[in-house]
Formats: structure tokens, sequence, C-alpha cells
């Protein structure tokens, strides 16, 4: 079988045909994504996507790490929403501990997770608007992006690999003038989605492009197990945020929008409402952030605060201990699931009880979504693989982990 | 045919309320673009960069006491430290220390495990070299920080 060759071949089916290799350096296929195009002229008869460029081994590098140490590593999965892969492994491995958050830990969790959706999505919406030719709305997604990195640099010391969440809370309180800073941003932000969509929405050319075109049906959606907008967007109700809350989202008020038309315009509709109410939600939880501790009171799991390591004998103890030899977590596996920007991610963590994780398994929402690539394009013409790329949000370092 | 998608095709609606949006930022107020080497842009307080060993200003001696936590805090293993008992004092004292600048994820893990926080990583970001010599940093140089030429035009 071609699929469990390590390279795989196409082979033409008949004379009409021939194969087109694109990717994997190709500008457009986001990362390191090699489509295997059998095409017939300009219509595709049949497609293969091939994976595997961006293979960094982080499944099983995981298990010969401490679960503390494991978090920087989850930064590097899927490396445009980095707190959303810190928020699902923490969230596992609390759920094997049985490990209560203090809800201001909780609420900044929900805060800095919405801004990474709202991080990611500018990122798609301005590469996804690029690749169909829309050059402008590219500078204007980045300029806002950059904003966004500056506070996530503010909050946790670095721009894209913040390594911020830990087990059983966060590593540092917020500092000082970082909630001013997001309000003036938050505040500002629906007007300039407002440009964007001003570019966009009802321009004609971006409707030519993208309307009807990479239309996938509700049934093959889910067949196809795909999840977050592209889900969505086919008329699927579903967000994991709302269905299964996690780490507080039940006292956030929030739509999910839903599409029925299933192509890419739909799909760009769905984000860019996503992204307004990413920004409500950050508004909310700016209103009621609640006063407290950030992280949860649990010696042998948590490191101790800095004061009392430094004068209490006990603490210093602990803080030794956990950094030396980790922590140990009960036995058993979890899994435990969150609505990262483009799906259902979710974090499968076997325990053996000791202070390394068994086993970590990723259900990467880019893995799943690339299998809706081929249903979406066969049949149709080249010109609109590039629109189906970008309209399923993919991170190549997600699919190969 | 409707009337109003002709109006809109005829007259360019659309172009002209995206070039309207654009000619709105051409004031040079709106400028985003950081000119690099001459404009330095300032980091956040919290930034982790380059990493530096502390001394106590008044004496002059390091506060790192060689209890190894950054290197068993490290996920990377990039920390080696090497310690020698005072025979007087019975203290334990720092003998060497290397910090693997090539292998390091600056995630910041070291940092938060040091319990005299001694390693500290600094907002220095300029890290980038020519060649992997000395990307390995004794503590000397993790002490003194680099000898940079400021870039000038
Ligand atoms: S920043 Fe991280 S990778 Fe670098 S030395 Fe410290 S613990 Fe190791
Ligand atoms: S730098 Fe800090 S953690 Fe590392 S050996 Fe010295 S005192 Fe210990």
């Amino acid at each position: 079988m071609a699929h469990m060759t390590p390279t795989p071949v196409m082979d033409p089916a008949g004379d009409r045909t021939m194969v087109l290799n694109m990717g994997p350096q190709h500008p457009s296929t986001h990362g390191v994504l090699r489509l295997m195009l059998e095409i017939d002229g300009e219509t595709i008869v049949r497609m293969m996507p091939d994976i595997g460029y961006l293979h960094t081994g982080i499944e099983k590098t995981t298990e010969a790490k401490f679960y503390q140490q494991v978090v920087p590593l989850t930064d590097r999965i899927d490396y445009l929403c980095p707190m959303t892969n810190n928020l699902a492994y923490c969230l596992a491995v609390e759920k094997l501990l049985g490990l209560e958050i203090p809800p201001r830990g909780q609420w900044i969790r929900v805060m800095l997770n919405e801004l990474t959706r709202i991080n990611s999505h500018l990122v798609w919406l301005g590469t996804h608007a690029l690749d169909i030719g829309a050059m402008t709305v590219f500078l204007y997604c980045f300029r806002e992006r950059e904003d966004v990195l500056r506070l996530f640099e503010m909050v946790s010391g670095q721009r894209m690999m913040t390594s911020y969440f830990r087990v059983g809370g966060l590593s540092l309180d917020l500092p000082l003038g970082f909630l001013d800073r997001l309000k003036k941003f938050i505040d500002a932000f629906p007007s300039k989605v407002d440009e964007y969509e001003n570019l966009l929405t009802s321009n004609p050319i971006w409707m030519e492009r993208t309307k009807g075109v990479a239309y996938l049906s509700a049934e093959d959606a889910i067949a196809l197990g795909t999840t977050g907008p592209t889900l969505r967007a086919s008329g699927v109700d579903t967000d994991l945020r709302r269905d299964e809350p996690y780490t507080g989202y039940e006292n956030f008020k929030f739509k999910v929008p839903v599409r029925t038309e299933g192509d890419v315009y739909a799909r760009y509709l769905c984000r860019v409402q996503e992204l307004r109410e990413s920004a409500s939600i950050v508004q909310q939880a700016l209103a009621g952030l609640p006063e407290g501790r950030y992280k949860a009171e649990a010696p042998k799991v948590v490191l101790p605060d800095r004061e009392n390591m430094k004068t209490q004998m006990e603490s210093l103890i602990y803080h030794f201990k956990i950094v030396t030899e980790g922590f140990t977590v009960p036995p058993g596996e979890v899994y435990q699931a969150i609505e990262s920007p483009r799906g259902e991610m979710g974090y499968y963590v076997v325990s053996d009880g000791t202070a390394k994780p068994y086993r970590v398994h990723m259900r990467s929402p880019s893995f799943a979504n690339l299998q809706a690539l081929p249903k979406m394009c066969e049949g149709r013409l080249i010109a609109d693989v590039v629109a189906a790329i970008g309209s399923i949000d993919i991170v190549l370092g997600d699919c190969d982990r | 045919m409707a009337l109003a998608p002709i109006f809109r095709k005829i007259f360019l609606v659309d172009l002209i309320k995206g070039l309207s949006l654009t000619f709105r930022y051409q004031d040079p107020k709106e400028i985003y673009t950081e000119q690099y080497p001459l404009e330095r842009p300032q980091v956040a307080e919290r930034y982790r960069g380059l990493p530096r060993l502390k001394m106590n200003p008044e004496t002059g001696k390091t506060l790192c006491i060689a209890c190894d936590l950054c290197a068993k805090a490290c996920p990377e293993n990039l920390i080696t430290v090497e310690s020698e008992r005072d025979p007087v004092t019975k203290r334990k004292v720092l003998t060497k220390y290397t910090f693997d600048l090539s292998r390091c994820m600056f995630c910041g893990l070291c940092e938060e495990s040091c319990s005299t926080d001694a390693i500290e990583l600094t907002p220095d970001y300029e890290v980038a070299q020519y060649s992997r010599d000395g990307m390995v940093l004794d503590q000397k140089r993790l002490e003194e920080g680099p000898d940079r030429k400021e870039y000038k035009r």
C-alpha cells in the first residue's frame, strides 16, 4: 500500500493524468506539508497529503522528563498557540492528581487562552488572505499580533514559547501594569476586526475565491474527525468550551459561531466571529478577575512561593525535592481535551506512579483536520487547494509532533 | 439583476472602501516597523534571554552555592556544576559552572529553581553568533556578560 511506505509514491492512473508534488517547501502550505496531486489538466483527480517533515519526537521525549519539565516541550507542538498546549497538558496532569486551581489562576488561564486564540487566528487570517492574494490584511493582522506577543512577553518572558502555566497553577502572578495594557488592547481590538472585515468580507475577489470552494458536508466533517471552526462551518454546533467546560469557562458568556455553508468563506466567517467572541471573553475576564492565589496549595506538587522558600525550612525542603526528584503522580490514565484555536486538542497521559509520565499522547486538531483536505479538493481546481489549506488552518508541528 | 450590485461594480465601491482604509494608515504616526540595529526594542522585564550568574555586589563573590538544582531542573541537561568542599569552612564551593547556550530553549526552569537567585535569564536578546564556538559559557563569561561592540552606522 502506498500509504505504508515511508515516502509514498503516487502513480498516475492513466495517460490523461499526471502527478504533481506540492510542497514540502511551498510557501502556501503553512510549514512543511507535502501534497501529492494527481491532476487532469487543472482538475484534481486524487490528492494525498504526506506528513512527517516536521517530526520532532516530542511525544517520546516526554517519557524521559519529569512532569514539570514537559511543559516547555508542549509549547513547541503547536507553536501558534503555546498557551493552549500548556493548558491541556497541565489540566490532564491536574486531573490525575485531583488538584483544584484557585479562581484567580483559572481566570488568568482563560484570559491568556483567549488571547492565544486571537493570536493564532490573526496569523491564520493574515496568511490565509496572503495566500489568496490580499496582502494588506496580512500586514494589519501582524500589527495586532505584535501587540499580543508583547503582552505575552510581559507576562511570561517570551513571545512565542511562553511556558507560563505550571501543573497546579501559573509560574508567576501577572506583572504590574499588565491589566491596563491588556485592557487598552482589547478595547480597541473589535474595531481592528472591523477593519479586516472591511477589507475582506464583502470584497468581490475574496468572495469569488472562497464562496462554494472546498465544500465539506456535515456528515463528512464528522466522519473525518474534524473539529473546531472547520467542523462548525459545516453546521455542527460543538465547542468544548461550552459543552465540557474546563478551567472555569462556565463562568463566561459567549456565542459559538456556526455556519452551514461548509465552504472556505463559512470557515472564514466563523473564525472572524470567534475573534470577536474571544475579545469579549477577555473583557469579561478582566472585569471580574478575582483576587487570591494564582497557584494551588499543594506543597508536594507546586513549587512554594519564593519568599516562603527563602525563609521557611519546610518550603525549602519541598522546593529541593520537587526540583530534584519531581513530583509523583498516582497511577492511572486520563484524557483531557480542550478547544484550541484549531479544534479539539487532547492530551492523553498515562502515569505509572513515578515522577515521569509513562506515555503522553496528543490528539492534535491539525492532524485530524488535514484528513478532510482530499475530500475538499478532489474534483476541484488546483488554485482552490491553496484556499482549502488555508481554511483548515493547520500547523505542521501539531500534525507531526 | 438588482441595481445595487451593478452600482457597486461600476463605481468600484469595494475598491474605494479598501483603499480608504489603507490611506488612513499613511500617517507616519502609524508606522510599526522598527529599524532594528538602530532602534532597539524595549523588551519586558521578565524576558528570558542571555543567562547571567549574579555576584554579591559587596564581596564580589558569586551567589551560587553549587546546589546543582538548576542542572537538575533543566530539561536539556545543559548546565554542569562542579564543586568541592572547603576544608576550613566545610562549605561547598563552586569550582566550575558551564552553560551550553546552543542547546538552551530559554524556558526559565533553571531560573525558577535556583534557591539563591544566582542564575538569571536577562533581557539581553542578542545571542546570535556566526559559529558554534563560544556558545558554551563558563563561569567568567556568565558573570561578566558579553563584550559586545555597539552597532555603529
Ligand atoms: S532556560 Fe531551560 S533549557 Fe535553558 S538552561 Fe534553563 S532550564 Fe535549561
Ligand atoms: S545557580 Fe543556583 S541552582 Fe544553580 S547551582 Fe548555583 S545556586 Fe544552585
